[in-house]
């Protein structure tokens, strides 16, 4: 055989559009892009002349799936540009808005995105013809984090409450009540879901990864924190420039990003979980220990475990947050505008994501930079592929387009974030 | 359903609904959602929903093949019924916002302009929001398998706010707001939370602007600002156009 092209008709069940291009000569892999082309939108082009409390409304339109990790991702930037903290009620209300998106989020990717690839089926849907208690389930927990992300943001995609300082509105104790009671019962799905999707039939595949993560002192992070490298150095976040240098490919929209002038680091579920599982709720600790999670995770196929352990935490603290809910007096506290330059960064569903932004005098930004989770993780995914797919040369093109499907699904990227098609080319001599 | 320049965000709506999502899924042959299946089916489609707008040339291609597989095609969200706010490039030089993002401009093919799907293609109806409104998404797709009009209200914001009970921000704290001119359809999401609409359904059918710009202007909105609030995510809406151009002057008058 001298030739052979694999076509896989689009990247399905991941947010976005991309294709993979692989070439191979006498087994070994000579060359291989993930190609990103979801259509350009020029985020950071048009905030420029924008004013200094507009971005947490612009950037959610980023991403449906995590609007409120850039809505926080935002705030805290402009916020630390222009000296104002959030803390106590008012953070606590951010972190409880930030752990339902968590909550909704991963529960799409694990019951509706990635379960179907470990149990055969196309889709959620489709798989809920022969499971459908669990995916009934999935939807149960997933319904409880959408409520919690309208009870506070007014809607689950796109959040209308959200401001510098802090919420337009805060809600009454007597609102949180309805979705405490939902949250109690998704936190028990929650639980077993880890031990359901613990027993799926996992690849015996290990990488070397360099995890970054955010890492707060008394927090599993996600709200803020500094980034953490595996390596064991870190660094506050206003020297995120200094570390993290993104690069443009050619056939790509979204950037490679390289950490300390090496490429392929890894952010997401797994670093978080490598750098701080003892920060997670007790609850949580106890269910990775069941589903024999061990200290790291290297395996990217068992991320769906990391990220079902990830939701019993948010369920956890989202309760532990509303049991001890007071009313915040206001429900902002005020930013003025001023010239300055502000870093900001909060642990997306799918890793870390990383703005700034330079405002005038005059109030109006001057200057943006967003990084999100997936641009950093191109390249990883990249290798990634290649080290899956050397070794596995000689596999039927169907199956090894398939596993290369199910491997980059296992990063749960999110294309739209640059914004749906893998067409797998494996050209092999 | 289909996506093009969009944030994913109108498609999960479909996802959200978790209550009908299994026992739509078992009425309808949900035949190609690559967010959320890997197996495409073949088309002709009796219902393509279509996200997101047209911004390179391939997608303009490609809308027109979406629509000649398509016996009805129904747009969701403001990017695809108004392009959305990735057209906000189509108030700037294009190249100009490449090279700010882009350290090689040169790879990136994309078109000067955003441009809503119905400036492609004939499109049957045109549902909007950003995101769009679920209840509103099931009754469009309702009506559509029934044969039948969508009932979806073209008045403004205010009329809901007056149905939900909502105290007036405007009148009553002086914040700006959007809703007389916005279409009503979110159920007056924003004045329940004591923040002025920012416009995000687009512009309602028979919307005043003139007189709300007078008035946004004494409760100390700039002409800037009014023109900011216009251009964000329905920016090339007509109404929304001509009220951003009255304010910054670029009008006849
Ligand atoms: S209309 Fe808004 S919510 Fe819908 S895809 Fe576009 S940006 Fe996302
Ligand atoms: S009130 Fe206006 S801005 Fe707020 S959700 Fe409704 S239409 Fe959108």
């Amino acid at each position: 055989m001298t030739h052979r092209t694999v076509r896989i008709g689009g990247l399905s069940r991941v947010e976005g559009e991309g294709a993979l291009l692989v070439r191979a000569r006498g087994g070994r892999v000579i060359d291989l892009r993930l190609k990103i082309y979801e259509p350009p939108r020029f985020f950071e082009a048009f905030l420029r002349g924008r004013a200094y409390d507009e971005p947490p409304d612009i950037t959610a339109r980023i991403c449906g799936i995590c609007p409120v990790a850039y809505q926080m991702s935002a705030c805290q930037a402009i916020e630390s540009a222009l000296g104002v903290a959030v803390t106590g009620p008012l953070r606590d209300l951010r972190l409880l808005l930030y752990y339902g998106e968590w909550i909704e989020s991963h529960t799409l990717h694990i019951f509706l995105l990635h379960a179907p690839d470990f149990l055969g089926y196309d889709s959620g849907m489709a798989m809920a013809a022969d499971h459908r208690e669990h995916v009934e389930r999935g939807l149960a927990v997933k319904k409880a984090g959408n409520e919690l992300v309208a009870t506070l943001g007014g809607r689950a995609i796109h959040p209308v409450n959200v401001r510098l300082g802090g919420f337009h509105r805060v809600p009454r104790r007597q609102e949180l009540a309805p979705v405490a009671e939902r949250l109690r019962r998704a936190r028990e799905h929650a639980l077993a879901t880890v031990t359901w999707v613990a027993g799926f039939d996992f690849p015996d595949v290990e990488h070397d990864y360099r995890f970054l993560a955010l890492r707060h002192p008394d927090e599993y992070a996600i709200l803020s924190g500094s980034p953490a490298v595996s390596d064991g150095s870190s660094f506050p976040v206003e020297d995120w420039p200094d570390h993290v240098v993104e690069e443009q490919v050619q056939d790509s929209t979204a950037l490679h990003a390289r950490l300390d002038g090496t490429t392929g680091y890894l952010t997401g579920a797994l670093a978080r979980y490598a750098l701080n599982s003892p920060r997670l709720s007790a609850l949580a600790q106890e269910a990775a220990r069941d589903a024999g999670l061990g200290k790291i995770c290297r395996n990217p196929f068992r991320s769906i475990v990391v990220r079902a352990v990830e939701v019993v935490h948010a369920c956890d603290e989202a309760l532990r947050i509303i049991d001890g809910y007071v009313e915040p007096e206001v429900p902002a506290v005020p930013v003025e505008p001023a010239a300055g330059v502000g870093h900001g960064a909060s642990e997306a569903p799918r890793g870390t994501l990383y703005h700034r932004y330079r405002i005038g005098a005059d109030g109006l930004i001057t200057e943006a930079a967003i990084v999100p989770p997936t641009s950093q993780n191109q390249a990883r995914m990249e290798m990634d592929l290649r080290e899956l797919i050397e070794p596995r040369l000689g596999l039927a093109q169907a199956e090894l387009a398939a596993l290369c499907e199910r491997a980059v699904r296992n990063h749960d990227p999110c294309i739209s974030c640059s914004t749906h098609f893998l067409d797998l080319r494996l050209d092999a001599r | 359903m289909w996506k093009f320049a969009s944030c994913d965000g109108c498609q999960l709506t479909l996802l959200d609904c978790e209550d009908e999502l299994l026992s739509f899924a078992a009425e309808v042959e949900i035949a190609y959602f690559l967010e959320a299946s890997s197996a495409p089916g073949p088309g002709p489609y009796d219902l393509s929903l279509v996200e997101g707008s047209v911004t390179t040339p391939e997608d303009a291609e490609r809308i027109r093949h979406v629509r000649r597989v398509s016996k009805r095609l129904v747009t969701i969200g403001a990017c695809a019924t108004t392009g959305g706010v990735q057209a906000l490039r189509d108030f700037a030089d294009v190249r100009e916002f490449t090279s700010v993002v882009y350290a090689r401009p040169e790879y990136i093919a994309t078109l000067a302009t955003s441009t809503p799907i119905s400036a492609n293609v004939p499109v049957d109806f045109e549902l909007r929001g950003c995101p769009i409104d679920k209840r509103q998404l099931m009754e469009v797709v309702t009506a559509f398998l029934a044969g039948r009009r969508p009932v979806v209200p073209s008045h403004s914001v205010c009329v809901e706010c007056k149905i939900r009970g909502n105290v007036c921000v405007l009148v009553a704290h002086g914040t700006p707001c959007l809703g007389p001119v916005t279409q009503a359809g979110c159920g007056a999401l924003c004045p329940a939370f004591n923040r002025g609409c920012y416009g995000c359904f687009g512009p309602a059918d028979t919307a005043n602007s003139r007189a709300l710009n007078a008035k946004l202007r004494i409760l100390g909105m700039s002409d800037p600002e009014l023109v900011r609030v216009y251009r964000t995510f329905n920016a090339t809406e007509e109404q929304f156009m001509q009220a951003a151009e009255e304010a910054s002057g670029e009008a006849d008058g």
